[in-house]
């Protein structure tokens, strides 16, 4: 069974079809890259398939639950439990240190666990850097901390948002390494991108236009596939 | 976590936050102020009050019936029925003891005096009489109190006087007595001459009298420990609708009526229990007096509580307006948490916790400052101390939690309504 399943939805703001009739699949351990112009309806599928939206029309099964009929506060549940989010604006807690920001997540998960949020942030190459607050981190610094901070609850998938659109050529290819790693170690990984570079690292790529799937690349050793 | 996100917010928002204490200060110094004075304004107003002298006047049974048919004054010695002045004691005794400020037992006689052609009314009285009370207490009571508008010339009279009086301005001009001067009085085959110890202004017909103490006055009328009445100042509760049907007939009221009416203040139950305890009398409430005490006292205090209300109602629009504009410029940070799996209860448990203690630290500051409030209040309008009432503190602290928790009902509705996709993603 595939870890995400999306079958013909769409998703209408008004008058605007952001998503019309979509179909997608995700399998466990894939490393998908959605990527189109800007509104092409990449953020409206990732805020769908991270429970933070409901499409219109439509069914997201995720993990076997369909969650375009949950409520608010299952949705909440679920995005706790099972995805990791990684935001292009990194959305650190400025107050809080590298650290303190990743036990945020473990404290409205479970509890926090200093050492476990360590051992996330030594998995980053940030161990050092634990007690610094985001206005002393760098960019990529800053995006390495929301990495850690989407992993240290061990999600099914991990929703990244433009995770390299704010950073510079060396800190992109830091994020990267680290998501080849994440997937060498069978998490899946939903990627959201302007950079064909960073799409080129996924199995799959996804192109949306005009809230449709324009066609699906398939980037396997130099066999990329096209289709509908 | 949760103790670091919350000082995190209250430092990091700290000018806010200051903005949010400052306006619950104000609030809960109002509050403190107004509770405190009026609280206490009740008993500030009322010995204010009883400066203008007595508001319930006792007098024999039957004297009381000649007043009620035929409008005889009970002063005109036409009757021969009088009260026990040993039983003065016994106003201490009723279940308001602690309410009737000052009495004075007064006998009325007819009076001679070679100035004059008319006869003058003598007035036996207490000025300031040491009273030993059957509980074991005891009180000076008299008119010097009750009559503190008098003005006198010369000196008052004391108890012991046994050969002094006080004459009334008019009668002192129209027989050309002044202080010091000797007087003659008669009354039947009696006579005495006593000394003008003082003349007083007291802007009534009590200007056509002469004052002596009590025991020269029975002694002339040959009514040794005997009174014609008692005039009583005494601190009441407003009249209401229950008091009003007790004051025409008490046994009309139901058990439980009856009950609320006899242990409320009402210048009815007071009057009702004087009657209780002195012999064949009739207590009745100098009416224009007690009701204008009643409506002094209720109009200040419904001021009291329309600024304490209007203050805290200005504190909880204030609240509002800081905590909502709070939450706005944090939509982004708890959109975040909603996005990390925070569901709406502890978002909203972190943000009330925010603002109750900021709300914990305005009102303990503004409890202090309201008491330095009060004390202004009490030395500028009534020239005394307030004296501080502990109950105001548990009072100020619930309106402080409410007036808080209701300033922070916007801003709550609009972090629960706040959708991580809209903040984060602007969508």
């Amino acid at each position: 069974m595939s870890l995400l399943e999306i079958r013909g939805i769409s998703k209408i703001y008004g008058n605007v079809n952001a998503l019309r009739n979509v179909d997608m699949t995700v399998e466990q351990g894939e490393w998908l890259a959605v990527m189109g112009p800007s509104g092409s309806g990449k953020t409206t599928m990732m805020n769908i398939i991270g429970c933070m939206d409901k499409p219109s029309e439509g069914t997201v099964l995720l993990d076997g639950i369909d969650i375009s009929t949950e409520s608010a506060r299952n949705l909440t549940s679920i995005r706790r439990d099972k995805i990791g989010l990684i935001f292009q604006q990194f959305h650190l807690i400025n107050y809080l240190t590298a650290l303190e920001n990743v036990m945020v997540a473990q404290y409205y998960h479970s509890m926090p666990d200093e050492k476990e949020a360590l051992q996330a942030l030594d998995r980053v190459g940030l161990l050092a850097r634990a007690k610094h607050l985001p206005s002393q981190l760098s960019g990529g610094e800053q995006q390495r901390v929301c990495i850690a901070r989407a992993l240290i609850n061990y999600p099914m998938l991990v929703l990244a948002d433009e995770p390299t659109g704010n950073l510079d050529e060396a800190n992109e290819e830091i994020v990267l390494d680290i998501f080849r790693k994440l997937h060498e170690e069978g998490i899946t990984i939903v990627v959201v991108t302007h950079d064909p570079e960073v799409a080129q690292e996924a199995q799959r790529t996804v192109i949306l236009e005009h809230g449709r799937i324009a066609r699906i690349v398939v980037n396997e050793s130099g066999k990329g596939q096209e289709g509908e | 976590m949760f103790w670091r996100l919350v000082n995190g917010a209250l430092f990091r928002q700290k000018g806010k936050m200051l903005m949010i204490a400052f306006t619950i200060a104000l609030g809960a110094s109002l509050a403190t102020a107004m509770l405190n004075v009026m609280l206490d304004v009740g008993d500030k107003v009322n010995r204010e009050l009883k400066t203008y002298g007595a508001n319930i006047n006792v007098i024999p049974k039957e004297a009381s019936l000649l007043d009620d048919l035929y409008g005889v004054d009970e002063g005109s010695g036409v009757s021969d029925r009088y009260l026990q002045e040993s039983e003065m004691g016994r106003l201490k005794t009723i279940f308001w003891a602690f309410n009737i400020v000052d009495f004075a037992p007064y006998l009325d006689a007819k009076i001679r005096m070679p100035e004059s052609e008319d006869a003058i009314r003598l007035v036996g009285t207490w000025f300031a009489n040491r009273l030993e009370l059957p509980t074991g207490e005891s009180l000076d009571t008299g008119i010097r109190n009750m009559k503190s508008w008098w003005t006198v010339d010369g000196e008052w009279l004391s108890d012991g006087d046994t050969d002094a009086a006080m004459v009334g301005r008019l009668l002192a001009d129209r027989a050309g007595l002044s202080v010091g001067d000797r007087l003659s009085v008669s009354l039947g085959d009696k006579e005495r001459n006593l000394t003008v110890k003082g003349i007083f202004d007291a802007g009534s017909e009590e200007d056509e009298r002469v004052y002596v103490p009590l025991p020269i006055a029975q002694e002339m009328a040959g009514r040794a420990g005997l009174v014609t009445g008692v005039e009583v100042s005494a601190l009441t509760t407003p009249d209401n609708e229950l008091s009003r049907r007790a004051a025409q007939n008490p046994n009309s009221l139901s058990v439980k009526d009856w009950e609320t009416w006899y242990c409320t203040a009402y210048v009815s139950a007071i009057c009702y229990q004087i009657e209780e305890v002195l012999t064949d009398s009739v207590a009745k409430p100098i009416r224009q007096v007690a009701e204008s005490e009643g409506a002094i006292l209720e109009k200040t205090q419904l001021l009291m509580l329309l600024i304490t209300v209007l203050s805290l109602a200005g504190a909880a629009l204030g609240i509002s307006n800081l905590v909502t504009a709070s939450v706005m410029e944090r939509s982004r940070e708890i959109g975040l948490l909603k996005a990390l799996g925070a569901n709406n209860a502890p978002i909203s448990w972190l943000v009330l916790t925010e603002i109750l203690i900021t709300g914990v630290i305005g009102g303990v500051i503004g409890y202090f400052v309201g008491l330095g409030f009060a004390q202004i209040i009490g030395q500028t309008v009534f020239d005394a101390a307030i004296n501080i009432k502990p109950m105001v503190i548990p009072l100020v602290a619930i309106l402080v939690f409410l007036v808080t928790l209701a300033g922070s009902i916007p801003s709550i509705r609009l972090l629960l309504s706040l959708r991580p996709a809209e903040v984060l993603h602007g969508r």
